[in-house]
């Protein structure tokens, strides 16, 4: 009888750490000591950034007839170089197209500049979202920038994408019905929160800050305990896309403060608004291209959150930038958006904001 | 002999004539089975198990209990679409989730939308309170103190605070605790994050005092009785007025390693109270939360009650001229 006791016991106790992550964890400090401000990181687990491409051929120098005097229907690029322009059209073909489709997934061969194929339409709307993200979203990309590739990653569609859930939306039966949570998913990472924050947050604009501005309740400031586990599961997106604890924004003192928070997070607020302005403009425009085959359950296209470019690693590709390689993509050829927080946003935003290390050194 | 009292598990199990409790009072409901003895039991308590009295009360409170518990399992079933592997697979995720703030306060929300919460809540909180009903006449009728009904009732006064007087002093059913293993935990966090880090909440970190150290004089107390029981240390409450060498020598380890030693009779008020005050102040400090203080951070800067550590220089970029909202 004690054998059978202690066989289950130490039967039940392995079954218990299943769920452990063995091996050691690399802890990080990034702020004032005593503040829990630590990033843990287990090496086993992590996302590693993945290898960059080489490019397709030397960047040719500028200069010379454009493309738009050398070639037909060029709308978005026309004043680059005809050169520049040839070296662009290999690195999407590498970047995006598939190997076995090359060219032709987007032209017909017969006939370049026909608009005839969906892909070639989504392609010059992706080329000015990109112009679009590294001039008016250098808030978010700083000086890293994007390129096709850092969602792309040599595939026509992005791995990580979403679309509205499915599920029922039926609120008068319990059956099939978990009002969008209590089941286990990676979005969330595998909490019971809401799983898709992303409707309401990166496609619709609802309010993420739920603790109050004030120490005491106000008829100005009514957020249910439902309406915060939503944010919460947004959160836990973040957290799970750019593979980071809380507290690689937060100070959990005080989720809600800034001034305890590290500058990565405004970096998060800049990504946040950034993200729906693709989703909104860029992609939500692009309807009625997409065929039925590359749209979710409810027939809207495959739009993007964090997960999309940061794919588990706090800065895409490891922070690596790829953009000298296709300095057409900075978008400066487009009238620039005003700066990130107006005129005086360098002297506005505080040196902490640049040099996220500052946040670390005692004050 | 020393070795019994250092074993996890109660080493010594009497057998005899099993007891059947005194005559029951007249128009009882009567007694059932006439009970046994069971080894394993007796590891963890008294090995006799039953006869069992259920009477009116109990057997109400157990018929509202099991009720409240088909309302929870068979809506978590039916949220799986009756998939009985997906039942148990996913039950750790599963809940019966109250109204949303749509609904306010109302009462008889439609069943689906929290409507089923509603009568979960119900009848859960009406199979404690007939319980907490048991707990107190069954007290009476053996001629002990109601101690353990007020003690139960502690706890019952923070569960009903948090299912339905906070949420009446809210106006909203959608501030209420759901059913359900992870869902009710992540409600926890949420609420902390929605006012601001309840860690601020002096009420709730009595209540954490008071927790911890329950368990404290739990373990001190269990461990000063068993170290002396060779010496007769389980007559507890004789040696209130008659120490005896056991209660001398356990009083004699707190004074010479602690430099205080609480008495036979003052060490289970001081269990009581802790155990008490647990719930209570916990309750306290739920009841004050959204509705006296909606950020409890800010109420302890205002206060001077949060420490005060560097800030970071970062400025909300919301408040920017000209950043995205």
């Amino acid at each position: 009888m004690t054998r059978v006791v202690t066989i289950a016991a130490l039967g039940g106790s392995a079954l218990l750490l299943a769920g452990c992550e063995l091996g050691p964890k690399r802890s990080t400090q990034t702020g004032y000591r005593g503040a829990g401000l630590n990033q843990i990181i287990d090496p086993d687990t992590i996302a590693q950034a993945t290898a960059i491409p080489p490019a397709p051929y030397p960047l040719p120098p500028d200069g010379g007839p454009t493309a738009g005097e050398s070639y037909q229907n060029v709308k978005v690029v026309a004043n680059l170089s005809k050169e520049r322009f040839d070296h662009l059209m290999a690195e999407m073909n590498q970047w995006v197209a598939p190997p076995e489709q090359g060219c032709n997934y987007c032209h017909n061969p017969e006939n370049m500049a026909s608009d005839e194929k969906y892909t070639k339409i989504v392609a010059r709307r992706m080329l000015q979202m990109t112009q679009t993200i590294n001039s008016k979203w250098a808030s978010h990309v700083k000086t890293t920038g994007v390129t096709c590739y850092t969602c792309h990653r040599g595939k026509p569609v992005p791995d990580y994408k979403w679309a509205l859930a499915e599920g029922t939306t039926e609120p008068t039966t319990i059956l099939r019905n978990k009002h969008g949570q209590n089941t286990p998913n990676q979005n969330v990472g595998y909490s019971s929160l809401p799983y898709d924050p992303f409707a309401q947050y990166l496609r619709g604009k609802a309010q993420i800050r739920v603790a109050s501005s004030s120490p005491f309740p106000s008829s100005n400031h009514i957020v249910s305990i439902k309406a915060t586990e939503q944010s919460y599961g947004l959160m836990m997106h973040v957290s799970g896309a750019l593979g980071v604890n809380c507290t690689y924004c937060h100070n959990s003192q005080s989720f809600r403060a800034w001034n305890l928070s590290s500058a990565q997070r405004g970096t998060a607020y800049y990504g946040i608004r950034m993200v729906r302005d693709i989703n909104e403009n860029y992609i939500e425009s692009l309807q009625k291209v997409f065929p039925a085959y590359r749209k979710g359950p409810h027939g809207d296209p495959y739009k993007v959150n964090c997960t999309t470019c940061h794919q588990g690693v706090a800065k895409p590709l490891g922070g690596v930038s790829m953009i000298a390689q296709a300095p057409i993509l900075w978008g400066r050829a487009m009238p620039r958006a005003e700066p990130e927080g107006g005129a005086n946003a360098a002297t506005a935003v505080p040196a902490a904001f640049a040099k996220p290390a500052a946040m670390t050194a005692r004050k | 002999m020393m070795a019994r009292y250092q074993n996890m598990f109660t080493q010594v199990q009497l057998r005899g004539p099993l007891e059947q409790g005194p005559r029951l009072p007249a128009g009882s409901f009567r007694r059932i089975g006439t009970g046994s003895y069971a080894y394993w039991a007796g590891k963890l308590g008294a090995a006799q198990i039953g006869p069992i009295y259920l009477g009116k009360l109990g057997l109400a409170s157990l018929i509202c209990a099991f009720t409240a518990f088909e309302i929870i399992g068979l809506n978590m079933f039916a949220s799986v679409g009756w998939d009985p592997v997906q039942f148990a697979r996913q039950l750790p995720w599963l809940a019966l989730e109250p109204p949303g703030p749509q609904w306010g306060f109302q009462m008889l929300v439609p069943l689906a939308q929290g409507g089923w919460w509603q009568m979960a809540g119900f009848f859960m909180t009406t199979a404690l309170i007939l319980w907490w009903v048991r707990t107190f006449v069954r007290a009476r009728a053996l001629g002990m103190g109601t101690h353990v009904a007020w003690a139960f009732g502690a706890g019952i006064f923070l569960i009903v605070t948090l299912g339905f007087i906070r949420p009446m002093l809210m106006r909203s059913w959608a501030e209420a605790v759901p059913f359900g293993i992870f869902p009710h935990l992540d409600w926890t966090a949420a609420f902390s994050i929605r006012y601001g880090n309840l860690f601020y909440n002096p009420f709730h970190c009595l209540s954490i005092v008071f927790l911890y150290g329950s368990t404290m004089l739990f373990a001190m107390h269990g461990a000063t009785v068993l170290a002396t029981g060779r010496y007769g240390s389980e007559r507890e409450i004789e040696q209130i007025t008659d120490r005896g060498t056991a209660f001398e020598r356990g009083a004699l380890f707190w004074r010479w390693t602690m430099g205080f030693n609480a008495t036979a009779e003052s060490i289970h008020r001081w269990a009581w109270w802790f155990a008490v005050l647990t719930p209570l102040t916990g309750a306290i400090g739920i009841l004050l939360t959204g509705t006296v203080v909606d950020n409890w951070y800010l109420w302890a800067i205002l206060h001077g009650y949060a420490p005060n550590y560097p800030g970071t220089g970062v400025i909300d970029p919301a408040t920017l001229p000209g950043a995205p909202q």
